[in-house]
């Protein structure tokens, strides 16, 4: 299987801050991780491949920085790592970023074959929308099934287990498809300090606008119709009153006196 | 000391791994004495025996300093585990100093294969005093016929290979000794008694007996009566990774009180407001911080292979001392409570107890250290 896996480098909120004064993430000092997520998609992937055969290529956009996340990568499993990095990519929202790692998978398929299957996490955990996968499939114009916990692939069938809020389904899927990976019950693997001393000394190709050969209009400020107008830190609101009496009608009444003491009605 | 990338790239996977794996049951395990399996299986899935095996065998032949970087993460975390990653590695330096290719394939072969290594020179009246190696090999043919009991020995019972010494001639003392290596799936090799420790509890240590031990006359490294010479040389490197982890070990002390401090009240503060208590923190940042520079400065003197003898001994016997004494502090800023097994102090306190004693005492590693001073 020829497997493509969307990775992106976020700080690792566990320990990230806001200025309060700004509302603005505050950066420095705060480590890279691959998105959490993204590890997970790695994961099925390299179990696909361990399993069928094939190949898994890791890409990211992002500064040059993140190569260390796609070196990450090839230490836990993939077999070639691609950083899209062009100054003309800053600013993208989703919908720029999606098309650019379109872009992206359609420029490499001409030249290593088309890909079986493009995982993405379900959701950047800086980011949070969720998006760039599904509009990634749309671009490409192929199917995508999201909120994955499993793969497998049985002859040209992929079967997905799709996590849902009562429990999960199973669905086939036709490949090519993009599939958008949520924590399942494979946990990443550990590196090895073989693996990680290979991806150290391993190149890491990295790619621009030109090399893609991608309309730079629709490609970062300039393709991204959403605009931020403000982003603040919601104000932190008191807890609430849990009423949790013997019987019903006590929880009833303690309520009514509450509501009544305050003179809401 | 500067940590390249590439050593903390490495570091920081290690530490990933038993922050996340071994610290949650490392007192449980310190309690029953043993290493549980899985944790075993992870260190040679991660390459951890491999770290002084050569890159044309499969291994990963780090640098001095990255291997003194590793034992103080292991030491960080528990000195039992880093005690056999600890002896593994001196018994690959003595292969990788001796062996001819042949050997070392052999040898490092059952290593890649997924085993670890032993060193088997102590025996119950040979401690300090090597040249009282009583365990004899005589050439019978095309073999070597072993007979003689090895104590104390790290990895005794777990260990794929052990590099041995023993005599070829006892008339000779020191010069009689000679240097094997011998797999555990020999005839003749027995796992003697397993010994119950004060400290590293997760490493295991046992004897190893040679009854009429039969082995290839081509397990024989390097001359007949050298083995003296070598283990010497041996030690002389690979002691510094137990001034690594006894630095890991104290950091690790000075971090658990430091949290501590912060957080004890009596008095109507924490105990962290005393100045009693904050000399003693200074101090043990101070002495632990003076280990690490001594420590890093021999590795950088073995890789350049400068004259690092004196400053590997010096790092063993300050950085062990250093653990020691801060970890005795350590007990002593958690109170009571240090006293106690729920609490990390006292584990500290018990494993580094062992790092004044082996790979030579510390009353040796001064009678290296001021021969060599005394010689010039
Ligand atoms: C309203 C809004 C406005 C924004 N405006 C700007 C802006 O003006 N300037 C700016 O710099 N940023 C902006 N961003 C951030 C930027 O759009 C996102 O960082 C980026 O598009 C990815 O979206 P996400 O983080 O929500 O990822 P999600 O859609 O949650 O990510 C899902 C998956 O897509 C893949 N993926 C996402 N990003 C990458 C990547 N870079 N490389 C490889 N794979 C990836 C991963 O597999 C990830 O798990 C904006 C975001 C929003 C929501
Ligand atoms: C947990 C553990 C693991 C070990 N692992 C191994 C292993 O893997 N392989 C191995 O071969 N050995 C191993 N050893 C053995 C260890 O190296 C010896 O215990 C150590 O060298 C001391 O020898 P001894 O115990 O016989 O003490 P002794 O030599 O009897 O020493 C007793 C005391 O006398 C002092 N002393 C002795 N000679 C002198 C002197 N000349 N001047 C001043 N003081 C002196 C010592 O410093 C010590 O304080 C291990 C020991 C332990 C406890």
């Amino acid at each position: 299987m020829n497997i493509l896996v969307c990775i992106k480098q976020v700080p690792d909120t566990t320990e990230i801050k806001i200025n309060p004064e700004t509302n603005t993430l505050m950066r420095e000092g705060v480590p890279s991780i691959v998105n959490t997520f993204d590890s997970y998609a790695l994961e099925l992937g390299v179990r696909l491949k361990e399993e069928h055969g094939g190949k898994v290529t890791v890409m990211s956009m992002g500064p040059d920085q993140a190569k260390a996340a796609l070196k990450e990568c090839l230490s836990v499993g993939a077999d070639e790592a691609y950083l899209l990095s062009d100054r003309a990519f800053g600013g993208s929202d989703t919908l720029a970023t999606s098309f650019i790692l379109a872009s992206f998978a359609e420029h490499l398929e001409k030249e290593k074959g088309k890909f079986d299957l493009i995982l993405c996490g379900k959701q950047a955990i800086d980011g949070d929308t969720g998006q760039v996968g599904p509009e990634m499939a749309e671009h490409l114009d192929i199917a995508q099934v999201t909120y994955a916990t499993d793969i497998k692939a049985e002859g040209n069938k992929t079967l997905v287990k799709r996590e849902n809020d009562q429990g999960y389904d199973w669905i086939e899927v036709l490949s090519p498809a993009v599939i958008t990976v949520t924590k399942s019950g494979f946990e990443p693997r550990y590196a090895t300090l073989k693996s990680k001393i290979a991806a150290n000394k391993a190149e890491i190709h990295v790619l621009d606008s030109q090399s893609i050969n991608i309309d730079v209009e629709k490609c970062g400020l300039k393709g991204s119709p959403t605009k931020v107008k403000k982003s603040y830190t919601p104000k932190k609101e008191n807890n609430g009153i849990i009423i949790n009496e013997e019987t019903a009608s006590a929880s009833v009444q303690k309520l009514m006196s509450l509501i009544t003491d305050k003179k809401v009605i | 000391m500067e940590i390249t990338n590439e050593m903390r790239d490495l570091g920081d996977l290690i530490e990933k791994y038993f922050k996340n794996e071994v610290d949650p049951v490392v007192a449980e395990y310190d309690a029953k004495g043993e290493l549980p399996e899985k944790i075993y299986n992870d260190l040679i899935e991660m390459g951890l025996n491999l770290l002084a095996v050569p890159t044309e065998f499969d291994g990963l032949m780090v640098d001095h300093k990255t291997e003194t970087y590793i034992a103080e993460i292991l030491g960080r975390h528990d000195c039992g585990i880093a005690s056999a990653i600890g002896v593994n590695t001196s018994a690959c330096a003595t292969m990788n100093f001796f062996g001819k290719d042949e050997q070392k394939k052999d040898f490092f072969g059952i290593l890649t294969s997924g085993k670890l290594a032993g060193f088997c020179l102590t025996e119950p009246n040979a401690g300090s005093d090597s040249a009282s190696v009583k365990t004899t090999a005589v050439l019978d043919g095309d073999e070597y016929v072993l007979n003689g009991t090895k104590c104390f020995i790290t990895n005794g019972g777990i260990a794929g290979v052990y590099i041995v010494f023993a005599s070829t001639d006892l008339s000779k003392g020191t010069k009689g000794l000679s240097a094997f290596y011998v797999e555990s799936d020999r005839e003749g090799l027995i796992i003697g008694k397993h010994e119950d420790k004060m400290g590293i509890r997760l490493s295991n240590t046992t004897q190893v007996i040679f009854e009429d031990c039969r082995i290839p006359k081509d397990h024989l490294i390097g001359e007949e009566g050298k083995g003296f010479k070598y283990a010497m040389k041996t030690l002389g490197t690979s002691r510094n990774f137990v001034g690594g982890m006894a630095v890991g070990l104290a950091q690790r002390a000075i971090d658990e009180c430091v949290e501590y401090a912060k957080s004890r009240v009596q008095f109507g503060k924490p105990i962290a407001y005393k100045q009693g208590i904050q000399f003693m923190l200074a101090d043990m940042q101070t002495q632990t911080a003076a280990a690490r520079e001594l420590t890093y400065h021999a590795a950088d003197l073995i890789d350049k292979n400068g004259d690092y003898e004196m400053y590997v001994s010096m790092s063993k016997l300050f950085a062990s001392d250093v653990a020691m004494k801060v970890t005795t502090d350590g007990v002593q800023i958690f109170g009571g409570y240090g006293y106690m097994k729920e609490y990390p102090m006292e584990k500290l306190m018990r494993d580094a107890k062992i790092l004044q004693i082996y790979e030579g005492t510390n009353q040796i590693q001064r009678v290296v250290i001021s021969n060599i001073m005394l010689s010039k």
